[in-house]
C-alpha cells in the first residue's frame, strides 16, 4: 500500500532490570525480553507475530501500548510518537488502539458486570452515557455473538469462549483503528477457537481495523494474517507474507518451527522432513553472542558465533535474519 | 490375543452442591500391547476422568464409579485400594499435564524418582537415587549426575517433562498413561517430547494411553483413537481410519475447524456452533444433536456405538452413518 | 546472605529507632504523667515539683531528654522513676520467668496446633472437623486474662489442682517448675492453638488440591505418606514463618496479661506495674526489647523460609 503505515514500530527495546544490592540496589544484569524489534502496519491489515515462549511477543505488544515504558526505539500510530508521550497525551491515542488479551478468565474483572466492562471505556471518552451507553452496549453484545440480556450478568457465568467475546466486545466498542490480540484463542478449545477467529475476521471486515495477532500457534497465526513475524529472544528472524513465510521459510528457526507442528493426518505426518532442535532457548538474561539462534541452529557457522545478523530484505518484502539462510 | 487393558462400560459420576456430575458415562476402549491409544476430546469432555478412574485417582466419597478395567485378569475398579496401589506407579504409571506444578517444589527431583521406586521396593536410598541418576539420563537429560541433586524449578519446562516420564518409568511399567503431556509445552520442545514417548513405546514395549486435544500430536503417536464428547465415546478407530474417513459429525467438524498448515489457506475456518452440553443433565437423545449440522428425527434417541461397515474395530455413535447420504 | 543480613541490621536500627521516639513522644502527651510530680509527692508545692524536675533533667528541651535516655538505655544505666532500680538489671531478672513460659507456651502450642489443624484436614467436612473447628473459634475468642483468671478459680482456688502462679526458678526445682507453668501455659496456648489449627487445616486443604499430591498418589505412595510427606510438609511453611513471628511478639511483650495474673515475675509484669505507675524508663527499655525481639525473629523467619522453600534463596537471582 501506498499509504503511511498505521502503525511503525522502529528498534523498540524493552529490558528489564534484575536489580540487587546491600542499601541501594542496582543492576546486576538485564532481561532483554525485546532487543531491537521493527515492523509496520497497514490499516485494515494483520500482522502475525509467531514465536516460542520468552521470545519477547507479550512485551512488544505492552510496548506499543506504552503499557510498559520502552527502554529505546519509536513507536509511531498514525504519524504519531507515542514513546515518551505523558499519559494525558497518550489518551486520544489510547482510543484508537485496542487490545484483547489471552486468558478469558482473568482478563475481566469478576466484580463488575458484563454492561460495564463493556460499557467504561465508551464512558471513560465521553463517547456515550445513560441509556444511550446502554443501547449501545447491549449492541455490542449482539454483534459478537451474545444476547443483550447478558448485560447484568457477571463473568463467572460464562464459558470461556464467552468471555473472550465479552472481551472482544470491550475492544471494538470505541472502533479502534487497531487491535492488538494477545494469543486470544490459545487458551480455547479448538471448536470455540474456529467461532472467535471467524468472529474476529468478520468484524475486521465490518470495521476496517488492522490487527497485530500475537500467538504461539503457527496455523492460527498462518489462517488470520497478511504478514507474518517470526521472533526469537527478542528480536525478529524473518518477516514477510503469510504465504512466503509458511511455504518458503528462509530462516533455520522459521524452518524448525514449521516442522515440529505435527499434521492432523498421519500419512502426511509421517511423510513430512522432520527438523528436531536440541536443547532449550537461551536465557533472555544473557542471549549467545553472535546470532542468538546458533547454539540450537542446525547449520549453525563461525560467523554465526561472532557476528549478528540484521534483518535484511531478500526482495518481495520478505526479510531474514541470517547469515545463510535457506 | 487378550489386550493389556480392557476397559468396558465405565461410568463415573461425581456428587456435588449443583447435582450429580456425569463426567464418563459408559466408555469403553482396549489397549493392546506395545500400542498407543489417543483419547482425545475437548475440556470437560471426560478424558482426564477416565485416565484417572484407571489407576483409581478418582475414588472418594462423592464418586460413584461403576463398569470394569481389566489389567492382568483383575477389574482394577474393585480392588480395594491398598491392592491398586501396589499396581499404581508401578504397572500402570502416569505423567500429567503440567511439569510444574506436578512435581513438589520442596524436594529435589532425585528425591522424588528415589521415592518412587522406594514406594514399591525395598532398596536403600543410595542406590535408588543411582537409579534414578539412570533414569534421568535414559530420557535425554544432560549432566543427570548434578541435576538429579536440582530443584523442579531449576529445570525448563521441556526438562521437567521429561523427568516426570523418568519417574513413572521408574519400575518399568507395562502401560503409560500420559494426561496432557505437551499441551504446557513450546512446539520445538514438544516435539523433542513426542519423540521421546515413541521412542519409549517402540524400544521398551510400553503401552501408551495419550489424553490430548490435540489431533495433530494423535496424528503423530496413535495407532488407535477414541474420540471423547460429552462423557461418551463418540468414535473409535484406527488413527488412519479415523482420519481418512471421519464418521462422526463432531469428529468431522474438529478436523474440519482447525487451520492447518499443509492445505491452502481458506477464508472461513468452519466451525461447529454452540458449545458442549451440561454434564449435570445431559440431553436424552443423541449428545452432539443441538450442534449437529445433519441431525434428523432418529436423534432424539440416543445412538448406540457400533461399526457401520466392514471394518470391525471402527466404530461410531451416530444415527446418520450407514443411512445412505 | 551477607548482603541480607547486613540490611537487616540496618532495618532493625531504623525500626528501634522509630518505636523509641514515638513511645517517647506518646509518653510526653499523656496528661497526668509528670514523673516529677508523682515522685514529689501527693502534697508537693510547685516549687518542690521544680526541684525535683531539675534534679531528674526534666526541664531540659524534649530532644535533650530523648537522647539522655536513650544514652542510658544503652549503657545499662537507666533507672526508673518511681523506683530507683536499675532498669537493665529489672529486665534481666525477669528474663527467665517470661522465656520459661513462653517457650514452653510455644512448644505447647504447635504441637497441639500441628495436631489438631492435621485432624481436621483429614477429616474435613465430618464431625471431628466439625468439633474441632468449634474449639478453635472458642479458643481464638477467649480473652487472655479472662481465662486465666476462670482456670485459676477453678483449678487452683475451689479445687487445689494447680498452685495459685508465682514462679519457681528452673535451678530450684523442675518439677515445681513445670508444676506452677502449667495453668499460665495453657492460658497463653489456647488461643494460638485455634489459631494455627485453623491457618495449617486451610494450608492442608489447598494442598491435597495440588498437582504434586495427584502425581504422589500416582506414584503408588499410600495416603498417609502422601498426607504426611507431601501435604503436611508444604503447609508447614507458613505456619513455621508465622511462628516465628509470633513468638517474637510473644516474647516482646504478648505475655503481659498472664503474667500479670499469675504472678509470674517476667518482663511482662514488670512492664505491667510500669503503666500502671507510668513510669516511663522501663515502659521504654521494655518496648526496645520487645521491638528488637520481634525484629530479630522476623529476620531468622526469612532465613529459615529459604531452607523450607528451595525455590527462596536469599541473595541470589532466580534461576532462569
Amino acid at each position: 500500500m501506498s499509504e503511511a503505515p498505521l502503525l511503525e514500530v522502529t528498534d523498540l527495546v524493552k529490558h528489564f532490570p534484575i536489580k540487587s544490592g546491600v542499601f541501594i540496589d542496582r543492576e546486576v544484569a538485564r532481561v532483554r525480553a525485546v532487543d531491537g524489534v521493527s515492523f509496520t502496519l497497514h490499516e485494515g491489515e494483520t500482522l502475525g507475530l509467531v514465536g516460542e515462549s520468552g521470545c519477547g511477543k507479550s512485551t512488544v505488544c505492552r510496548a506499543i501500548l506504552q503499557l510498559v515504558t520502552p527502554t529505546s526505539g519509536s513507536v509511531r500510530f498514525a504519524g504519531q510518537e507515542m514513546v515518551g508521550r505523558s499519559p494525558r497525551e497518550l489518551r486520544p491515542l489510547r482510543r484508537e488502539i485496542q487490545m484483547i488479551f489471552q486468558d478469558p478468565f482473568a482478563s475481566l474483572n469478576p466484580r463488575k458486570r458484563v454492561g460495564q466492562i463493556i460499557g467504561d471505556p465508551l464512558e471513560l471518552h465521553g463517547v456515550a452515557r445513560g441509556a444511550e451507553l446502554k443501547r449501545r452496549v447491549q449492541e455490542l453484545l449482539e454483534r459478537v455473538g451474545l444476547q443483550a440480556e447478558h448485560y447484568n450478568r457477571y463473568p463467572h457465568e460464562f464459558s470461556g469462549g464467552q468471555r473472550q467475546r465479552i472481551g472482544i466486545a470491550r475492544a471494538i466498542g470505541l472502533r479502534p483503528k487497531l487491535i492488538i490480540a494477545d494469543e486470544p484463542v490459545s487458551a480455547l478449545d479448538v471448536s470455540v477457537q474456529a467461532q472467535i477467529i471467524n468472529l474476529l475476521d468478520e468484524l475486521q471486515r465490518e470495521f476496517s481495523m488492522a490487527y497485530l495477532f500475537v500467538a504461539h500457534d503457527l496455523g492460527v497465526v498462518r489462517h488470520v494474517s497478511d504478514r507474518v513475524a517470526v521472533m526469537y529472544l527478542g528480536k525478529i528472524v524473518e518477516q514477510a507474507d503469510a504465504d512466503s513465510v509458511y511455504r518458503q521459510p528462509r530462516h533455520p528457526y522459521t524452518n524448525a518451527l514449521l516442522s515440529a507442528v505435527p499434521i492432523p493426518d498421519p500419512r502426511r505426518n509421517a511423510a513430512r522432513q522432520r527438523i528436531t532442535l536440541s536443547g532449550d532457548v537461551p536465557s533472555p538474561i544473557d542471549p549467545p553472542s553472535g546470532c542468538r539462534f546458533h547454539t540450537r541452529c542446525p547449520r549453525a557457522d563461525d560467523i554465526c558465533r561472532n557476528t549478528e545478523p540484521a534483518l535484511l530484505d531478500t526482495g518481495s518484502g520478505h526479510a531474514v535474519a541470517c547469515h545463510r539462510p535457506h | 490375543m487378550t489386550p493389556m487393558l480392557s476397559v468396558r462400560d465405565l461410568r463415573v459420576s461425581f456428587a456435588t452442591d449443583d447435582g450429580v456430575v456425569r463426567a464418563v458415562d459408559g466408555v469403553s476402549f482396549d489397549v493392546d500391547t506395545g500400542e498407543v491409544v489417543a483419547i482425545v476430546g475437548e475440556s470437560g469432555c471426560g478424558k482426564s476422568v477416565t485416565a484417572q478412574t484407571l489407576i483409581g485417582l478418582t475414588r472418594s466419597p462423592n464418586a460413584t464409579i461403576s463398569g470394569s478395567v481389566m489389567f492382568d485378569g483383575r477389574d482394577l475398579n474393585t480392588l480395594p485400594d491398598n491392592e491398586l496401589r501396589t499396581l499404581r506407579g508401578a504397572r500402570i504409571a502416569m505423567v500429567f499435564q503440567d511439569p510444574m506444578t506436578s512435581l513438589n517444589p520442596v524436594y529435589r527431583v532425585g528425591d522424588q524418582i528415589a521415592e518412587a521406586i522406594r514406594a514399591h521396593r525395598s532398596v536403600p536410598k543410595a542406590q535408588a537415587l543411582r537409579h534414578a541418576v539412570e533414569l534421568l539420563e535414559s530420557v535425554g537429560i544432560p549432566n543427570p549426575q548434578r541435576r538429579v541433586r536440582d530443584y523442579p524449578h531449576e529445570f525448563s519446562g521441556g526438562m521437567r517433562q521429561r523427568v516426570m516420564i523418568a519417574m513413572a518409568l521408574a519400575l518399568e511399567p507395562e502401560v503409560l498413561i500420559a494426561d496432557e503431556p505437551t499441551t504446557a509445552l513450546d512446539v520445538t520442545i514438544q516435539a523433542q517430547i513426542l519423540d521421546l514417548l515413541r521412542t519409549l513405546n517402540s524400544e521398551r514395549d510400553v503401552s501408551v494411553v495419550l489424553i490430548t486435544h490435540d489431533l495433530g500430536v494423535v496424528a503423530e503417536l496413535a495407532n488407535r483413537v477414541v474420540v471423547m464428547y460429552a462423557g461418551q465415546v463418540v468414535e473409535q478407530a484406527s488413527v488412519d481410519a479415523l482420519f481418512a474417513q471421519p464418521r462422526h459429525p463432531y469428529t468431522r467438524g474438529l478436523l474440519a475447524s482447525i487451520p492447518r498448515l499443509d492445505s491452502p489457506r481458506s477464508d472461513r475456518l468452519p466451525q461447529i456452533p454452540g458449545s458442549p452440553p451440561s454434564l449435570l443433565t445431559p440431553p436424552d437423545g443423541c449428545r452432539f444433536a443441538a450442534r449437529c449440522g445433519s441431525v434428523f428425527a432418529d436423534c432424539v434417541k440416543p445412538p448406540p456405538l457400533v461399526a457401520h461397515s466392514r471394518d470391525a474395530t471402527h466404530l461410531d455413535r451416530c444415527w446418520a452413518t450407514g443411512v445412505s447420504a | 546472605m551477607l548482603r541480607f543480613a547486613v540490611r537487616r541490621l540496618a532495618g532493625m536500627t531504623v525500626v528501634l529507632f522509630a518505636i523509641s521516639v514515638i513511645v517517647f513522644l506518646i509518653f510526653n502527651v499523656i496528661p497526668n504523667s509528670d514523673p516529677a510530680a508523682r515522685i514529689a509527692g501527693k502534697n508537693a508545692n510547685p516549687a518542690l515539683i521544680a526541684r525535683v524536675r531539675a534534679d531528674m533533667g526534666l526541664d531540659q528541651s524534649l530532644p535533650v531528654q530523648y537522647l539522655t535516655m536513650m544514652r542510658r538505655i544503652f549503657t545499662g544505666q537507666l533507672t526508673s522513676y518511681s523506683s530507683n532500680q536499675n532498669v537493665a538489671e529489672q529486665i534481666w531478672k525477669g528474663l527467665p520467668a517470661t522465656l520459661s513460659l513462653c517457650i514452653g507456651a510455644a512448644l505447647l502450642w504447635m504441637a497441639v496446633a500441628v495436631w489438631f489443624g492435621y485432624l481436621s484436614a483429614v477429616r474435613a467436612g465430618r464431625f471431628t472437623d466439625r468439633a474441632l473447628t468449634i474449639l478453635a473459634l472458642v479458643g481464638i475468642s477467649l480473652p487472655v486474662f479472662w481465662l486465666a483468671a476462670i482456670l485459676l478459680y477453678f483449678l487452683s482456688y475451689k479445687v487445689q489442682l494447680f498452685p495459685t502462679g508465682s514462679y519457681v526458678p528452673l535451678s530450684e526445682s523442675p518439677v515445681r517448675w513445670a508444676y506452677h507453668l502449667i495453668l499460665p501455659w495453657v492460658t497463653l496456648a489456647v488461643l494460638y492453638v485455634g489459631f494455627y489449627s485453623r491457618v495449617l487445616r486451610s494450608n492442608m486443604l489447598d494442598a491435597m488440591n495440588e498437582d504434586y499430591v495427584r502425581t504422589a498418589r500416582a506414584k503408588g505412595l499410600s495416603d498417609r505418606q502422601v498426607r504426611l510427606r507431601h501435604v503436611l510438609r508444604n503447609s508447614m511453611i507458613p505456619i513455621v514463618t508465622l511462628f516465628g513471628l509470633d513468638f517474637g511478639a510473644v516474647v516482646g511483650g504478648g505475655a503481659i496479661l498472664t503474667e500479670t495474673v499469675f504472678n509470674l515475675n517476667g518482663v511482662g509484669l514488670y512492664a505491667g506495674q510500669a503503666i500502671g505507675k507510668l513510669d516511663l524508663p522501663p515502659l521504654m527499655a521494655v518496648t526496645m526489647f520487645g521491638a528488637f525481639f520481634i525484629v530479630l525473629f522476623n529476620a531468622i523467619v526469612d532465613i529459615l523460609y529459604a531452607f523450607l522453600d528451595p525455590r527462596i534463596r536469599l541473595g541470589e537471582s532466580a534461576p532462569v
